[in-house]
């Protein structure tokens, strides 16, 4: 969680610089949504996400070197500096990409769950998207088939309030969205996402439903980000109000962990001053490798637009040999 | 060799590639118990069950986008889309998924996945349901277009589509369904992507087409020999990548062009080979290109005006000898 926060303050840094360009949306507030989240997976299972990634990124294993390579256009970073903030990408991982159009990678996570069914594995695959996301076709069409077909997906709303600029009161006909659920005769809940522990609590009996009932879950989490929806807006003024946000970060998620773990022996002041330090001296080195890393050559612009099929040279090919 | 109807010959591509390769699935509205809504599938089901043929909500988006998620871990769909009109709703899919995600992952993901289904006009089936796609999809990098014609190309260009390891799109037609033709049973014979090839050889004038249209101009260039004018037609196959270098082999040899397409005049398929043509070729033409296309309006669904829309060989006709400068 520090290390994405400290992360993302990083990354804002650089954007006023104009070492990142594009869109750039920071989780700073969010932390202990992924983290809790991926505290529970295993590494076989799937995750996908949308555009607000570099947080999931980190919390799945990425590093901030390779996170901030891909931020500053690099050769070095995960997606080889051709997908940016947006579309942070891992296949060692299984993590399936930040995608930038709102709700379109729901269904491709119910194709991650249908290819574990397929296979008959017992992986799931989790698919984060906002609260705004509840109102795009693609959402219904996947919680419906994900449900019909009995698919190991767990859905995870992560709700901040606000899409975009537009708060969820004035979107969302329906604000309690685990209702949601009801519509498609799937498992639903709604909890507080600043606590870490009560993300994890949830989210393991809706992996648990996945992994061994095969049946899909949706779930809300309920947080605030604290900076604005992009670099481009501010965190208050405009559509949020300054006390509204002043409320929310009395919530600050590290600041709770903090306050639970300060009580035990094991993790004081002391130790979250080494461990900030850390962190800190993490995301400068990543900064640091970002910034010496080389631009990817002219010859990139056109590498990777179609693979090269090799899929077909061994046609007796199995799914064991897939799997494998 | 045997003599299978278009749709046999698709429906003896996809039991082949099952049978080869278990990752394979086909899925969409009908496929499975229905048998397919033009009986491409027939059969299927009972061969390769409820998990490899797969019945769906009416939902495009949604059924397309479990294609893309399928293929990026492991397996290899066939989405079958009732008609191409209904895939508009499932296009962010194929537009912004299935043709970006190995660009923007630099090549870590891979998403080998076919999307086909009836392209273009059948009969009075009027506006919503008779429009031709292909420059639209044409369009993307990221996507591979193919467009069969006959029997045997859709056969092999569809065994080709499930074979690679990109996104392909495979524009089929209700009206070439029920035609007739020459297949090679040999299950190994694939047709590569990206090649056309000379239908009918002719030093008089060139005819450049694909999928339904092929139909259309072999028609023209069998009347037109009767008057002593010989006409090379190229059947493109493979509209993305386009096989630039049989164009212009052609046209040096024939110095006049007419290019015949099923969809709208305005950025066409045809005017990317007009201007294939003029950069490659602009020495050796006698005459301007003529293009042959559906009239510039939503297709009509009374009958007489649907033969006004459509290309059909009177016009393809008609172009060929003014470009021959015979009217």
């Amino acid at each position: 969680m520090l290390l994405q926060r400290r992360f993302e303050e990083k990354c804002a840094e650089a954007y006023a610089l104009g070492k990142i360009g594009g869109f750039c949306h920071l989780y700073i507030g969010q932390e202990a949504v992924s983290t809790g989240v991926m505290s529970l997976l295993r590494e076989d299972d799937y995750v996908i996400t949308a555009y607000r990634d570099h947080g999931q990124a980190i919390a799945r294993g990425m590093t901030p070197r390779a996170v901030m390579a891909e931020l500053f256009g690099r050769t070095t970073g995960c997606s080889g500096g051709k997908g940016g903030s947006m579309h942070m990408f891992d296949a060692h991982l299984n993590f399936l990409g930040g995608h930038g159009i709102v709700g379109g990678h729901i269904p491709i996570a119910a194709g991650a769950g249908f290819s574990i069914k397929y296979r008959g594995g017992d992986q799931v695959c989790v698919c984060f998207f906002g609260e705004a996301a509840v109102n795009i076709g693609s959402f219904h069409e996947t919680l419906n088939i994900a449900s019909l077909w009995g698919l190991p997906v767990v859905f995870i709303i992560e709700n901040n309030g606000y899409g975009m600029g537009t708060a969820q009161t004035r979107a969302t006909a329906e604000l309690d969205v685990r209702k949601h659920g009801a519509a498609y005769n799937m498992t639903s809940d709604s909890v507080d996402g600043q606590d870490v522990f009560v993300v994890r609590d949830a989210v393991e009996q809706a992996v648990t439903r996945a992994r061994t009932e095969k049946r899909p879950t949706l779930l809300e989490i309920k947080t605030t980000r604290f900076m604005g929806h992009s670099m481009s807006d501010a965190a208050s003024g405009t559509y949020r109000s300054k006390e509204e946000l002043d409320r929310s970060i009395k919530r600050d998620p590290i600041e709770l962990l903090r306050a639970s773990l300060r009580d035990t022996k094991e993790f004081g002041d002391d130790e979250f001053a080494t461990m900030n330090e850390a962190v800190k001296a993490e995301v400068q080195d990543a900064w640091d490798f970002a910034d010496a890393s080389p631009e990817p050559a002219p010859e990139e612009l056109y590498t990777h637009i179609l693979v090269e099929t090799t899929s077909d040279t061994s046609p007796s090919q199995t799914l064991e040999a897939v799997h494998a | 060799m045997a003599v299978l109807t278009y749709r046999d010959a698709l429906n003896q591509a996809l039991r082949e590639e099952m049978q080869r390769d278990d990752r394979v699935f086909l899925m969409g509205e009908e496929v499975a118990q229905y048998n397919g809504a033009y009986k491409v599938s027939k059969g299927l089901l009972d061969e390769f069950g409820a998990m490899r043929v797969v019945d769906t909500p009416i939902a495009e988006l949604g059924f397309a986008g479990v294609g893309v998620g399928a293929a990026m871990t492991g397996l290899r769909p066939i989405i079958e889309f009732m008609t191409w009109n209904f895939a508009l709703l499932a296009l962010d899919q194929v537009v912004n998924a299935a043709a970006k995600i190995s660009y923007m992952s630099n090549g870590q993901f891979k998403v080998p996945i076919v999307f086909r289904g009836p392209n273009g006009a059948a009969l009075q089936l009027a506006a919503q349901h008779s429009q031709a796609w292909e420059s639209w999809l044409a369009h993307i990098p990221g996507l591979k277009v193919v467009a069969p014609g006959t029997p045997a190309d859709a056969k092999g260009l569809l065994k080709a589509a499930i074979r690679d390891d990109n996104p392909v799109i495979v524009l089929e037609g209700e009206m070439l369904y029920n035609t007739k033709g020459d297949v090679d049973e040999d299950p190994d014979r694939v047709i590569p992507l990206g090649k056309a090839e000379l239908k009918r050889e002719g030093e008089h004038c060139t005819i450049v087409t694909h999928g339904k249209m092929i139909l259309v101009a072999l028609q023209a260039a069998d009347a037109l020999r009767k008057d002593g004018i010989n006409c090379d037609v190229v059947d493109l196959r493979t509209i993305r990548p386009m096989d630039v270098d049989a164009i212009a082999a052609s046209v040096r040899k024939t110095n006049r062009v007419v290019v015949v397409e099923e969809g709208w005049e305005l950025c066409g398929v045809g005017a990317q080979v007009v201007d294939y043509v003029q950069r490659e070729c602009f020495d050796d033409l006698d005459a301007p290109v003529l293009r042959v296309h559906q009239a510039d309006a939503p297709m009509p669904y009374a009958k007489n005006l649907e033969k006004l829309a459509k290309p059909d060989a009177a016009k393809t006709i008609a172009a060929v000898k003014r470009v021959m400068y015979l009217e």
